[in-house]
């Protein structure tokens, strides 16, 4: 499509300052006198603070000033929080146990924050803090997910003495041990989703500055929602009322989830600045991010399906722990239970489900949501027991899907899911069709001829997106609402400026939103300017995770432009010497409906503030609006993707021969940036499925702390991806729009696995599938093959 | 402190500098040259590169004193004023970057690419060319298929100079 309106693939606005060298990320950013904070960190996984002994330190070379947890403690500055209660089964509330910004008493992870020292330079900062004597009491510490809860174990917060966070559920038991009872077979699996670390390839960075004449702070932080870590820093952790702490987020590289979070680092570098009374800054170093950044996934499950003679899904029961490491993140809590367990009915009529998940407490950092955050989990679960059971029962595995997909809508689930749309068929008709899977077998021969093996899976994923209903989720626990904001500010010369919420970190909102506003406006989209991340310009705002900012974020422009335009009318009209009722608005202009006489946008929007051609009585001067647009549900992106690969069993090497993608994202506003989200999230899911694993040592210490041991996709992992769409639009925003941001990420593990267990010719592969790890399973293949 | 003097983007520059300043530091704090990044530790990710006397180098693991007389090209030198290099046309034209953050770095390894090994570059030879350089938002998909348009329209420029 030409021009520059909804759906049209308009090259990004904000790259030229990328390209260029111009972007303004926040380690860009110098402040008059600033110093450098360094942060001590606890070298063991468990341990008591008997001591800290600053003295020699202090006295070094540029040292400014040295805080540890006693600081935090005397000036009551508040524990970091998790912002979603969830209740266990018995209804009482989750053990959350205290998580101050630097430790006091007790280290309890590889990284936790036990000193900052703020120095002239971040060199001096780092010597200094090499002469700080720690006398830890050293504890054995916890770091197995399958054991954690064991009796006799050593306790990590005393608020949970048994490390059990809660022990929660959803569904109906009694209705699944009855579909259970009816079936003719039982498909049984046990899976781990491996732990991985986010790595957004800028680390975080913060800047802290204290204006003593106004008493205000302002943070500079890699954050994906300025708003929300004001509203936490303020009104929880206590650094100032929210009118007097400004927080931006500037050019943010790469978010992924884990800049959602409030952490130590931002929390004290701000609090530190009025304490030393200049500008503090940290930049996290590689090792630090992987060792102190919130972790993603982390569970085991243990899963059942039930079908009857003919294949039909009867029930699903499905049994998780999940790992949450040592404190509760901002939205831990929530991602393997609300994000997670509502997902497990997948793209299947299930008419009964019944999820159980136990989330434990462990000596290792903090896990959070990362792309995906609970789907990819659920998607994982349900697609492999779903290809698993089809090979059991002998059927084919896209036809075994297609006989149980939801082919009516609404659908309500067992899980508190009602999906309003889709069409699961055609996506999987139309992927098949585009990667040509009849041509599969020959495929697989002539690999066989080369002594290689040959897989092909499938994954059809659902996510809920459009994250959340408010008063939905304030009834599950959240703390706060997922509405969204925005301010449509009309220039005298007709020119806009649009104040979002939102915030962009990679996703290209300066080019997505502006498509929008320039398309119903009939205005240049150069005439547009999206401004977010700045708690100063923008009012509120709850930020960018979980595929929300098309189908929240631009409706909430879509509220305010339709007020933008029902007061341009009236001054049309004024100006037109024409009725309100009367006048049109279309391609830019507003004109008198059955005449000639028409004005465009532009000279609307001077006459709106010259304000000449109506009284005060008649008609506000100005052209302003804002809205608030709460969503009247979730929405529910789903799709097919499907892996082919090929193992050289003599090396383990997997090679991804070929992988299609066929997306229901609803309404498309720049395929050209959608199909760049699915290129993404596909290779952070084939990252998942074969290379990335974040392991841990016996004694909690992180084996992969750097990019030479934590195995990063790299462009020569991957193959080019073919990525297409079916359309079925969003029937509860004003759009249509679904969401596209997580949805390769989170359908791409399970078509990656199922495609290596087919290659295989068994099921016992675990992720990551790495090449010693398929070379073992493959020469068991071998040798099955002999006997 | 040691003084060091070299050539930024076609600028003498120089400095006293700490012995142990990198190369990347020199620029970043230094010249106040922000545009080259750092997102390791440990050379792996790329988002370091600039050009020393013309070659790619990872500007994180070399000492500013060791480019005593180096002539240095960062991302801020590549454009010719207003008009773009082809290769950072080729990466806005085919969306190859998200977030922006390991732009920098992947334009200045794909235009040493082209300089080492010419105009045609296949898809296997520009993803091996690209294990220096990670990026998590793009899967690479749009980033190979920037390099090789950016790398042809070098060629082109460079006959049409001729």
């Amino acid at each position: 499509m030409a021009g520059t309106g909804i759906g049209a693939r308009v090259e990004r606005k904000e790259d030229f300052r990328f390209i260029t060298g111009k972007g303004n990320y926040t380690d860009d950013i110098n402040r008059e006198g600033q110093t450098h904070a360094f942060f001590l960190r606890s070298p063991h996984a468990h341990a008591t603070i008997k001591s800290i002994d600053t003295s020699k330190a202090a006295a070094m070379p540029g040292v400014v000033g040295i805080l540890t947890g006693a600081d935090i403690e005397k000036d009551k500055v508040g524990g970091l929080i998790c912002g979603w209660m969830i209740h266990n089964k018995d209804g009482s509330p989750m053990r959350a146990g205290a998580h101050p910004a630097l430790a006091q008493g007790k280290v309890r992870y590889v990284g936790d924050h036990v000193a900052v020292v703020i120095a002239e330079t971040l060199a001096e900062a780092k010597d200094a803090a090499e002469a700080i004597v720690v006398d830890y009491g050293k504890l054995a510490p916890v770091v197995d997910l399958a054991t954690a809860t064991k009796k006799g174990n050593p306790v990590i917060h005393d608020a949970a003495p048994d490390n059990q966070v809660y022990d929660w559920h959803l569904g109906d038991k009694a209705a699944t041990e009855a579909a259970f009872k009816k079936a003719k077979h039982i498909t049984k699996i046990d899976l781990v989703n491996n732990r991985l670390i986010p790595n957004a390839m800028e680390p975080r960075a913060a800047v802290g500055d204290y204006n003593a004449g106004e008493e205000a702070f302002t943070l500079y932080t890699t954050s994906q929602n300025p708003h929300v870590a004001r509203l936490v820093l303020s009104a929880f952790i206590g650094i100032a009322p929210e009118h007097k702490l400004r927080v931006i987020a500037p050019d943010v590289g790469g978010g992924f989830g884990s800049k959602i979070f409030i952490y130590a680092e931002e929390t004290v570098c701000v609090w530190a600045a009025k304490k030393v009374g200049r500008p503090v800054k940290w930049v996290a170093d590689r090792t630090e991010e992987f060792l102190s950044i919130a972790h993603g996934r982390d569970h085991a499950t243990h899963a059942e399906m039930a079908m009857d003679e003919n294949g039909k899904i009867l029930g699903l029961r499905v049994k998780t722990r999940a790992n949450l490491g040592a404190y509760l993140s901002t939205f831990s809590s929530s991602v393997p239970t609300y994000l997670y367990a509502p997902l497990l009915s997948g793209q299947y009529n299930i008419p009964a489900i019944y999820a159980e998940v136990e989330a434990v407490y462990t000596n290792t950092a903090p896990v959070d949501a990362y792309r995906g955050a609970g789907r990819p989990e659920a998607t994982f679960v349900i697609e492999r027991i779903v290809e698993v059971a089809a090979r059991e029962l002998g059927m084919d595995p896209a036809a075994f899907r297609r006989k149980n997909f939801i082919k009516a809508f609404p659908h309500q689930t067992p899980v508190i899911m009602c999906y309003d749309v889709g069409d699961y068929d055609a996506s999987l008709k139309k992927a098949m069709e585009i990667h040509d899977v009849k041509g599969f077998a020959k495929r697989k021969r002539e690999s066989a001829k080369a002594g290689k093996l040959r897989g092909l899976g499938y994954s059809a994923y659902i996510e809920a997106c459009g994250i959340a209903p408010s008063a939905a989720v304030g009834s599950l626990g959240a703390g706060v609402g997922l509405w969204e904001s925005a301010e449509v500010r009309v220039n005298p010369v007709g020119t806009v400026e649009v104040l979002t919420g939102s915030h962009s970190h990679g996703q290209g909102h300066e080019t997505t939103f502006a498509q929008l506003v320039a398309g119903r406006l009939g205005i240049p989209i150069e005439n547009v300017s999206i401004v977010h991340g700045d708690t100063d310009k923008v009012q509120m705002g709850m930020g960018t995770y979980g595929s929300r900012s098309g189908a929240v974020g631009m409706s909430a422009i879509v509220k305010a432009l339709d007020k933008v335009e029902a007061k341009a009318k009236k001054v049309a009209s004024f100006v037109l010497e024409a009725s309100e009722a009367d006048i049109d608005f279309k391609d830019g202009k507003f004109s008198v409906k059955g005449t000639d006489k028409s004005v465009d946008f532009a000279s609307v929007a001077l006459q709106a503030y010259i304000a000449h051609k109506f009284t005060g009585e008649q008609l506000e001067p100005g052209l302003k609006e804002g809205a608030f647009y709460d969503p009247t549900n979730f929405t529910f992106p789903s799709g097919v993707h499907i892996a082919e690969i090929e193992i050289d069993p003599q090396t383990g090497v997997t090679t991804v021969a070929k992988w299609t993608a066929v997306d229901d994202f609803g309404v498309i506003i720049n395929p050209m940036i959608v199909e760049g989200q699915v290129h993404g999230g596909i290779a952070q899911g084939i990252g998942q499925a074969m290379l990335e694993g974040a392991f841990y040592d016996a004694g909690g210490q992180l084996l992969t702390a750097s990019y030479m041991d934590y195995a990063m996709p790299r462009a020569d992992d991957l193959p080019s991806f073919r990525v297409d769409h079916t359309t079925t639009p969003c029937p509860s925003n004003p759009l249509g729009i679904k969401g596209c941001g997580e949805a390769g990420a989170i359908a791409s593990p399970a078509a990656m696995i199922n495609a290596i267990t087919d290659a295989l010719g068994h099921e016992t592969i675990a992720m990551p599938a790495t090449p010693q790890a398929v070379w073992r399973a493959a020469q068991a293949s071998l040798a099955k093959a002999a006997e | 402190m040691p003084k060091v003097s070299m050539t930024v983007n076609g600028k003498r520059v120089s400095a006293n500098v700490d012995s142990r300043t990198l190369l990347v530091e020199f620029l970043r704090s230094e010249q106040r040259l922000t545009g080259t990044h750092v997102g390791c530790d440990t050379s792996q990710c790329g988002a370091c590169v600039v050009h020393v006397n013309g070659k790619a180098i990872k500007s994180c693991t070399t000492l500013a004193v060791a480019c005593e007389g180096a002539v240095v090209t960062t991302i801020e030198g590549l454009a010719n004023g207003t008009e773009l290099h082809p290769m950072q046309a080729a990466f806005r034209t085919h969306h190859g970057l998200q977030c922006g953050f390991c732009t920098p770095g992947m334009i200045m390894a794909a235009v040493d690419m082209v300089n080492r090994l010419g105009y045609d570059l296949s898809e296997e030879t520009i993803r091996h060319e690209l294990e220096g350089n990670i990026c998590r938002c793009t899967g690479y998909h749009n980033i190979v298929k920037a390099i090789q348009a950016g790398a042809a329209a070098m060629g082109g420029m460079k006959v049409a100079a001729e």
